[in-house]
């Protein structure tokens, strides 16, 4: 066993020292063995001297193996790697950010350093140390370098091209102690040679693309406040267009026939585009030609009223009319409540033996020349009313007992609703027409008197026209024998009515008989009061705007008489001298009318100034044989507009004295309202009724 | 003039009247209208021309000659746009409704519209 023993010790022992040459730096791992080995090598050594006399001593602590443990071989593996060194660095990696471990570790061990203090002769240290040690060193190579000198400036020549050679330390020398004295620049250790050598070049070739660059297009604008809004509002209508085309069921012929127009639209150079642009210019162009009138008609008060006390003027303003109306007769005047420049003339004839066409025309204070709405109709219009809320519909009555209701807003000339004979339409011609309010079913309706004895209410129902009856006028006492003995009573004619301001069903009617009738919409045969109230038909019977109970009249037989209708007898009259037209009450005051007459003038009254006299009697229009028909008051401007039988519309502005409210009583605020003038009024008739009480 | 007695007839049917229609109520105004309003304008009393100019400026129609259309037309177009674009700033829901130009010969009136612009020279004094 021990020979075994030896025999692994020695194989492994050659084979560690043979492994120990190689690799000087794996020792450790052979220390344990060599130890074992130089006692191995002790013991041989020791044992060729003793081995007679002495065994083995097996230490104590030796182990003690098997053969087959003993023969096993082992084998170690010598590597290079470094049992010091760290298998374990890691790094930290910032492209990672984390903790790297580093591939291979550095394996190197130093044994041992030792730092030499050799330096080369060439080296810059050197040169400095034998430049610091002083010339005499130099010198000695100087006089070596001078001997030399003339062949090296020749040599130096030839070797400058050449490679190294052998006796170039030499001349290096020499180089070098040139070097020293002129500080040359060495380039190398050896010799410097300079050797370029040109390579050759590629030919250049420039190769180049280019793309078909973006189609380009210059585009600028401006972003305002109003782009903006304008760019909203385009998009909230498309919204509510396609809102709506979601709602509705899209219906494809309509989307054609849309798309159609829309072609068409763009591409038609359309005039009628400069259609409102066009009326917006013709006004200015009249406004500048009718530039005094206007001034007059804003700004104008007649400074002379303050001397003349009970008298005023009108001023003639603009003169109305229409070239193809000029052979008609103003018949109806209405100022429109909700537009208060727009007013309708209603165009036809009085003369019975010269019935034609008539026309319905508008006109605004804004262009005098031109009509704003031209309607022309077959038979003459006798009398028109324009609803009070609805500023677009027109009721009119015609000559030939028809009546018709246009609609402004529609582009037809025709009316949209017109009476017919089987429709109830009067026999006679219809004199007045008036817009009630609207009934329980929200309908529109209005009243129409005429000739024939009727006072017909009307309803816009849908498509049709539905007349009601309301009251037959019947002469009283007169009775004639129908066919078959039957007595039929005789029909008065209806000139005129009009309806109470405040009590709804109340209204008054004007007869040709000169006969005023106090009716009730409740009661179709009886009348709650007549008046005799003139000898001729009474042309025009008027409620007043703030007294409940006054109410005037006028006739042909030349007077204007005012009543208070729980009184029989008028309150006042008043003769003209000429056929009275018409009579209107003032909207601003309830002592204030006016009166026109046959003789073109127009007669101004205020009953709180002059209870006797017209406070101005003016002739309006130029010729005296025009005959003044219609009067109206306009509801806001002090005006008044007149019509005569030629067709024209003359407008006059009412000077101050005309337009008089109430003095101030010292102390006392100026009291404002209609209440004031109802109390005027009332004062006025409590005058007048203390005597006639007194009398009957 | 013939007396044309007609008797009440249904309504809806087509009328014709004795006047012939050369009007129409200006809720969608034909081009006749439209022409006439023009020519009343070119007539009226102190009227020197009138210009009908489109969107981009170019004038569509005159009643001046050429030179004298195309300067005003460019120098009103551009006027017109800048007052339009004043007003439109200080409030977006308001617009430009006309332009009047007082000079101490003559009046220049500008009615701008969406597409279109109408010039009137006038001279208010005559």
């Amino acid at each position: 066993m021990p020979v075994a023993h030896k025999t692994g010790t020695v194989k492994s022992k050659q084979g560690s020292n043979a492994q120990s040459q190689k690799a000087p730096a794996a020792k450790t791992v052979k220390a344990a063995s060599k130890k074992k080995d130089e006692e191995d090598g002790t013991e041989t050594g020791e044992g060729d001297e003793w081995m007679q006399g002495k065994t083995l001593i097996k230490p104590l602590d030796q182990l003690d193996l098997t053969e087959a443990e003993l023969k096993e071989e082992f084998t170690r593996i010598l590597t290079a790697n470094n049992p010091h060194a760290p298998q374990n660095i890691v790094r930290y990696s910032f492209k990672e950010r984390s903790y790297k471990p580093i591939s291979s570790v550095d394996q190197l061990a130093v044994h041992f350093v030792l730092e030499g203090n050799l330096l080369h002769q060439d080296s810059d240290e050197a040169r400095r140390q034998r430049a610091k040690q002083g010339l005499p060193e130099e010198k000695d190579t100087v006089e070596t370098a001078v001997a030399e000198k003339p062949e090296t400036p020749a040599a130096g020549g030839e070797d400058a091209g050449d490679v190294e050679e052998g006796g170039g330390e030499e001349r290096a020398d020499s180089v070098e102690s040139k070097a020293g004295k002129k500080e040359q620049k060495i380039t190398n250790q050896f010799n410097f040679s300079e050797r370029a050598s040109q390579t050759l070049n590629n030919p250049l070739r420039e190769r180049g693309c280019q793309t078909e660059p973006p189609p380009r297009a210059n585009f600028s604008a401006t972003a305002n406040q109003w782009e903006i809004y304008d760019v909203y509002l385009e998009v909230l209508q498309k919204q509510e267009k396609n809102k709506e085309k979601a709602k509705a069921v899209p219906k494809k012929d309509d989307d054609k026939g849309k798309k159609k127009m829309m072609l068409v639209e763009t591409q038609s150079d359309d005039i009628t585009k400069v259609a409102k642009v066009a009326k917006i210019i013709e006004r200015m162009v009249n406004q500048n030609t009718f530039d005094d009138i206007a001034q007059d008609f804003k700004y104008f008060e007649d400074a002379s009223d303050e001397y003349r006390e009970q008298e005023g003027t009108l001023l003639p303003l603009w003169k109305f009319q229409y070239d193809k109306a000029k052979r008609l007769s103003v018949t109806a005047l209405c100022w429109n409540e909700s537009y208060k420049d727009l007013f309708a003339v209603g165009l036809g004839s009085y003369d019975f033996t010269k019935q034609g066409r008539g026309m319905l025309v508008f006109y605004s204070l804004k262009n005098s020349t031109f009509p704003e709405y031209i309607y022309p109709t077959t038979s003459g219009i006798l009398c028109l009313d324009i609803h009070k809320h609805l500023p677009y519909l027109v009721a009119v009555g015609f000559y030939d007992g028809c009546v018709a209701v246009y609609n402004l807003k529609e582009e037809t000339l025709q009316p949209i609703y017109k009476s017919t004979a089987k429709s109830g339409k009067h026999t006679d011609p219809v004199w007045q027409v008036k817009w009630q309010k609207d009934d329980m079913d929200n309908n529109h309706n209005f009243f129409s008197v005429s000739s024939d004895g009727r006072v017909v209410s009307w309803t816009l129902v849908k498509n049709e026209l539905v007349f009601t009856d309301i009251i037959k006028l019947s002469l009283e006492g007169a009775v004639s024998e129908g066919p078959e003995g039957v007595q039929l009573p005789i029909m008065a004619c209806g000139t005129s009515f009009d309806f109470h301001k405040q009590i709804d069903y109340l209204f008054l009617v004007g007869t040709e008989e000169g006969k005023i009738h106090k009716c009730s919409k409740a009661y179709s045969s009886q009348f709650l009061e007549t008046y005799n109230a003139h000898n001729m038909a009474v042309d025009a019977v008027k409620w007043n705007h703030f007294h409940t109970k006054v109410f005037i009249s006028c006739s042909s037989d030349w007077t204007v008489k005012i009543w208070d209708h729980t009184i029989k007898t008028p309150m006042f009259t008043f003769d003209l001298n000429a056929s009275v037209g018409d009579v209107a009450w003032s909207p601003y005051s309830s002592t204030v009318f006016a009166a026109v007459t046959t003789d073109g003038k127009v007669h101004t009254f205020d009953l709180s100034i002059n209870k006797y006299e017209a406070i101005c009697q003016q002739p309006v229009v130029a010729k005296k044989k025009t005959k003044l028909t219609h009067i109206e008051f306009n509801p806001v401007y002090p005006i008044i507009i007149v019509g005569d039988d030629r067709g024209y519309v003359t407008s006059l502005k009412l000077s101050p004295n005309l337009r008089k409210k109430p003095k101030e009583k010292k102390g006392q605020e100026l009291p404002k309202g209609p209440e004031v003038e109802i109390a005027k009024m009332e004062k006025l008739l409590s005058l007048l009724r203390e005597p006639e009480n007194s009398n009957a | 003039r013939p007396d044309v007695i007609q008797p009440g007839y249904e309504p809806g049917t087509v009328v014709t009247d004795a006047v012939p229609q050369t009007t129409a109520p200006l809720g969608s105004p034909s081009e006749a209208e439209v022409e006439e309003t023009l020519k009343r304008i070119q007539t009226h009393k102190g009227v020197i021309g009138t210009i009908v100019v489109n969107a981009e400026g170019i004038p569509i129609r005159t009643t001046l000659d050429n030179s004298t259309t195309v300067q005003y037309a460019g120098l009103l177009h551009q006027l017109t746009m800048k007052a339009r674009s004043t007003v439109r700033d200080i409030d977006p829901q308001n617009d430009l409704t006309f332009l009047r130009i007082r000079s101490k010969k003559h009046e220049i009136m500008v009615a701008p519209d969406k597409e279109y612009l109408l010039i009137v020279i006038q001279n208010p004094s005559e």
